[in-house]
């Protein structure tokens, strides 16, 4: 049983950050934070995938000539892609942020969601906004 | 010209008189012309068909099938026949009434009220017409729909909580559970197609059949079987040919017609009458006839009498579909025209009196009939052909009812019918009574002393009508021997 | 001719993504209207394209198109069958008939200075749903549907030149839509774990001894919560009314056909394609979870819209009720049942294009969508309202229009699955249609008008043109429904065709 728990160390660590990741993302009230929480949980996934390539013993595949044991580096090149997405959204996402605080004055949820709401009540009040 | 294409005409002409009426918007005369004219040449059209139909004819058209065994379709079959050349004979009247009535009120956007009537009455055209359920059912539809803008027609807060509850029950009754009928009836038989022995003999659990009659009856909003009745009522805020079209012209008779089909081609008369599955039929549409005329008698406002008499006649059709019996069959058929003749000629009395004095309670209507003869002449015929006394039109369909319950020998139908003709006699004469028999009212309101008849428009329409109901019961014959052939 | 033919899948998604940057250049000398045209261009090509493979897919077999010449399951594989094939169509269809509308739309919606880089983004986004349909690749499916995603984000935030809660839209939906793009890579990687493949086909080949795995079921969770989260899935819709709301005229036409479409279509695929029903697990997650969710997600969507006063929201959470009748087509698994899913694809891709377009016309007239400024509507512009009405009656599923032969099915696949209650739900949930439809209905016509003046002019020519051209087409796909059913039903068995 420890063993298992052990010799899985790296799924346990990519859980944790995962589940760190995410908490962030939910329970922070401030946008800034919450793109750094998705930044941490998108980076556990990248670890999921690097780790999952390597093999015991392996090395980096270049060829040499002489037979070896390679790591597995598709998933490797394929989590090269995701961080490229994963850096385009938090500009975006920080690109967003920039522009809410320039209207709102403030990049607290909760502000947000006050200024909103008086906005919503007086497009039911038929006033446009 | 071939049937066919006089088929596709009869839907057709009403369309294409709406276009014109469109087009026509800023000569008023002109439209009104544009009116009458396709609603003569619709009924001349309609007609023409007749002696076809009469010597044995059919005509079928099938359109491209939509899914598997759902094609829109068309089959002109006797009691279609009789609903159509009932429905396109009374709109000419009715658009004469609507030039009288709605000129005469000065009512707004008359454009739009008379091309929705031709939708409607297009649409009315296509249910008669329709040769399976999924044909029937979307122009059922179509005529809810286009009869909406006509109920809701003075766009006030009344007209739209009336024509609120008119679409909301009639829509609500057809999808909730007509439709679910319909589908039901598809997966179990793989057909829509009204067949003259029906579809659903040895289809069904004959324990299940009582449950699926009950959803097309209820399903079939239109007929107004209680409790889902309400929209007639709610839907009197509209003007009168709008009431006119939908007690007489065509709402309601699309719904009791509707029964007739599904009761003759979905079930099958035999089908129905070896396993009884209508027998609670027979009680819930005893049960809205005398309790609609028991609430007609307690109503003082005029149209609203006449609403819950139209609820109560209109079971009169559906139990005879309930006796499941060749006559019974006869004497609904037969009643959708009588009583849509009859009940025309009330509504536009109604409607003539509310030009002429803008009264709509009854009992405000003291001694009017002095004042306005022909309409109160037209009014007591209507009434009479209502009630069923001869030699009015209204006999010759309360007879095969009453000849059918003798047939199946379910008494209580009898007492029933007698009792509703005695309640028939109370609502209606007593207005009757009222008009000519009671002082008039002149000390209370100083105005009703310049009383005179409506506008020649508005009071011309109903004394035809009434003659039409003595004409009828002379050439009742004829109708039977155009239904004759579904019952054999 | 003959030497493009073959590769006519990769020019598919190829075509659009050279001309997003080619778009860019446009800045120079600040051509928005050729930017416009250009884009308009690509969409047409995209969209002959798109009918050209699902002719040859439906008349011949199916195409399998390896990018760069590395044979599947090694390189990435391009792989067209009747389903994706149909769901190209019907993407590249939307935005064909939608391009025409966009110039006065966006001219009127969005600051001068963006429009191009606004085509740009469009046209991004066009290749990423185009991408994650064609492809046959698992991550890949991912890598487009980051594309399209992010573009979508951007697309959104430039509505806040009409109001500035577009950029909150925008964030929200960047932050849920990662999230559910992360967990659907999680999934695959899982997958991958296991199987050691990233090719569809081969990945549903392998998963068949490995039905006991536990990390298998994790990766299947992850892919269902994940494009749950995508296609907006009751309880994970949040982020979809706002987006839909705030959005310009022209995305919320694009998003509202195609993208949450596209997601149904990649969780189809998981589920039948590569998963299948045979799998106990996977016939758990339909009966337990997307049966449920998705007849609470028909009643919520539209009791939800019933209270909205703004008619785009109203239209959005409709949206979520009628997702709700894609998934519930899903979770009977049945021939009809699947069928309707397939159907409504298209069908609702063809209602919510027309209704969200009118209310598109509706805006650039008012400058508003509030049901409260629509007031006696139906007279100053009557054909946006009529196709406004008629795109309605569509959506309550009236004979004759698309919506009621998805809806047959629908209510046959429950049928058959001996589920008639929810048949009457499905009816029950219909008549809620009524009731939002007719809220629409009696503020255009029943109110009394509030621009006394006749100051207020139907919507251009250019902008009603494809607004009718998507209404006409919802009745004809309602009457003549041969081309759709026949395509639903080959798919449909395809799907199920495992099972046995």
């Amino acid at each position: 049983m420890v063993d298992a728990l052990i010799s899985h160390y790296n799924y346990w660590l990519i859980i944790i950050l995962m589940m760190l990741g995410l908490y962030v993302v939910v329970s922070r009230g401030n946008l800034v934070k919450k793109i750094v929480g998705l930044n941490i949980f998108q980076t556990s996934v990248f670890l999921l995938y690097i780790s999952l390539g390597k093999v015991s013993g392996g090395t980096a595949p270049i060829l040499t000539g002489k037979p070896e044991a390679f790591s597995n580096p598709l998933p490797h090149v394929l989590i090269l892609t995701a961080i490229v997405v994963g850096i385009a959204t938090t500009a975006l996402g920080l690109a967003l942020v920039v522009r809410i605080r320039e209207s709102y004055g403030t990049i607290e949820e909760d502000d947000i969601l006050i200024s909103e709401r008086s906005q919503d009540a007086s497009d039911i009040n038929g006033s446009s906004a | 010209m071939s049937n066919q294409s006089i088929l596709i005409l009869s839907i057709l002409i009403p369309l294409i008189g709406g276009i014109g009426i469109s087009l026509l918007h800023r000569a008023p005369n002109l439209r009104e012309a544009c009116t009458l004219i396709s609603s003569i040449v619709l009924a001349f059209v309609v007609y023409s068909l007749l002696p076809k139909i009469l010597s044995g004819e059919t005509v079928n058209i099938t359109f491209r099938e939509i899914l598997p065994g759902l094609a829109l379709q068309f089959n002109v079959e006797p009691l279609g026949m009789l609903f159509a050349c009932t429905a396109s004979g009374l709109w000419i009247i009715n658009s004469l009434y609507s030039i009288g009535y709605m000129r005469g009120n000065q009512e707004e956007n008359q454009t739009r009220f008379y091309i929705y009537f031709t939708i409607a009455i297009s649409s009315s055209m296509g249910i008669a017409f329709a040769g399976n359920m999924f044909t029937l059912f979307i122009f059922y539809e179509i005529l809810t729909l286009s009869t909406y803008p006509l109920v809701a027609h003075k766009q006030n807060s009344e007209a739209k909580s009336g024509a609120r509850i008119y679409l909301g029950l009639l829509i609500g009754t057809s999808v909730g559970f007509q439709l679910v009928a319909i589908i039901w009836t598809y997966l179990i038989t793989g057909t829509l197609d009204f067949t003259p022995e029906g579809i659903l003999n040895g289809k069904i659990d004959p324990t299940l059949l009582p449950i699926l009659l009950a959803l097309y009856m209820f399903g079939i909003g239109k007929a107004a079987l209680m409790p889902f009745h309400l929209w007639l009522p709610s839907a009197m805020v509209a003007p009168t040919p709008v009431s006119a079209l939908l007690h007489a012209v065509a709402v309601v008779k699309a719904g009791v017609f509707t029964v007739l089909k599904v009761v003759i081609y979905i079930f099958g008369i035999e089908f129905l009458s070896e396993t009884g599955a209508s027998t609670w039929l027979i009680w819930a549409a005893s049960f809205t006839l005398l309790a609609a005329s028991i609430v007609a008698i307690t109503k003082d406002n005029l149209k609203a009498r006449l609403a819950y008499s139209t609820i109560s006649q209109l079971s009169y059709i559906v139990l005879g579909a309930a006796l499941a019996s060749s006559i019974g069959i006869l004497g609904g058929g037969l009643h959708i025209a009588t009583h849509a003749i009859g009940k025309i000629t009330l509504f536009m009395c109604a409607g003539a009196i509310y030009v002429a004095t803008h009264k709509t309670e009854i009992s405000d209507m003291t001694g009017l009939g002095r004042k306005m003869p022909f309409t109160y002449a037209a009014f007591t015929i209507g009434s009479l052909s209502i009630i069923g006394l001869p030699p009015f039109a209204g006999t010759w369909s309360k007879w095969y009812l009453a000849l059918a319950a003798a047939d199946t020998q379910t008494w209580m139908v009898i007492g029933v019918y007698m009792l509703s003709s005695l309640l028939n006699v109370w609502y209606l004469l007593s207005i009757v009574a009222k008009g000519f028999f009671a002082p008039p009212s002149e000390t209370s309101d100083p105005s009703t002393g310049t009383i005179k008849e409506a506008p020649l428009l508005c009071v011309l329409p109903p004394c035809l009508t009434a003659v039409g109901c003595i004409a009828l019961f002379f050439f009742a014959d004829r109708i039977v021997e155009l239904l004759r052939p579904i019952v054999n | 001719m003959n030497f493009i033919m073959p590769h006519l899948p990769v020019l598919q998604v190829a075509i659009p993504l050279i001309a997003a940057p080619i778009c860019v250049l446009f800045t120079f000398g600040g051509h928005r209207k050729v930017a416009w045209l250009f884009t308009l261009a690509v969409s047409w090509v995209c969209f002959l394209i798109a009918g050209a493979l699902l002719s040859r897919v439906l008349l011949d077999t199916d195409i399998s198109y390896a990018i760069g010449n590395w044979p599947p399951p090694f390189g990435i594989e391009y792989r067209v069958d009747p389903i994706n094939a149909f769901v190209l169509l019907i993407i590249s269809g939307i935005s064909a008939i939608a391009l025409p509308f966009a110039r006065l739309s966006v001219e009127k919606e969005i600051e001068t200075d963006r429009h191009i880089l606004f085509y740009t983004s469009y046209l991004l986004c066009l290749t990423g749903l185009l991408g994650v349909t064609i492809t046959g690749d698992a991550f890949n499916i991912f890598v487009f549907l980051e594309i399209s995603s992010l573009s979508t984000y951007v697309l959104i935030a430039t509505g806040v030149r009409q109001d500035r809660r577009a950029l909150t839209a925008a964030y929200n939906y960047l932050i849920l839509g990662t999230i559910g793009a992360t967990f659907f890579v999680i999934g695959i990687g899982l997958l991958y774990m296991v199987t050691g493949t990233l090719n569809i086909a081969d990945l549903a080949e392998r998963l068949q001894p490995l039905s006991d795995n536990r990390v298998v079921h994790a990766g299947f969770a992850f892919i269902v919560i994940g494009m749950g989260l995508k296609l907006a899935l009751f309880p994970m819709h949040v982020w979809l009314p706002n987006a839909y709301t705030y959005a310009p005229s022209l995305v919320t036409v694009f998003l509202a056909a195609t993208s949450t479409k596209v997601s149904v279509y990649v969780l189809l695929r998981f589920l039948f394609t590569v998963f299948g029903p045979s799998y106990d697990f996977v016939n758990l997650t339909f009966e337990f979870v997307l049966l449920p969710l998705a007849i609470v997600a028909m009643f919520a969507g539209s009791i939800t819209a019933i209270f909205q006063t703004n008619a785009k929201r109203l239209f959005a959470y409709s949206s979520v009720a009628q997702l709700g009748y894609m998934m519930l087509g899903v979770a009977l698994s049945n021939i009809p049942g699947l069928m309707a899913t397939i159907l409504h694809i298209f069908n609702h891709a063809l209602m919510k294009g027309a209704l969200f377009m009118a209310l598109g016309c509706v805006m650039y007239r008012l400058g508003t969508v509030s049901l409260g400024s629509m007031k006696g509507l139906g007279r100053s512009m009557p054909w946006t309202m009529g196709a406004l009405i008629l795109g309605g009656l569509s959506l309550i599923g009236v004979p004759g229009t698309v919506g009621f032969i998805s809806k047959w099915h629908l209510i046959l696949g429950t049928l058959e699955a001996g589920f008639w209650p929810i048949a009457i739900l499905i009816v029950a949930s219909s008549l809620l249609a009524v009731i939002y439809i007719w809220k629409i209905v009696e503020v255009a016509y029943l109110e009394k008008e509030i621009n006394q003046e006749k100051t207020l002019k139907e919507a251009p020519i250019s902008m009603l043109a494809p607004l009718w051209v998507l209404v006409i087409l919802n009745f004809y796909f309602g009457i003549d429904a041969d081309l759709t059913t026949w395509v639903a039903r080959n798919v449909a068995e395809t799907f199920l065709g495992g099972e046995s």
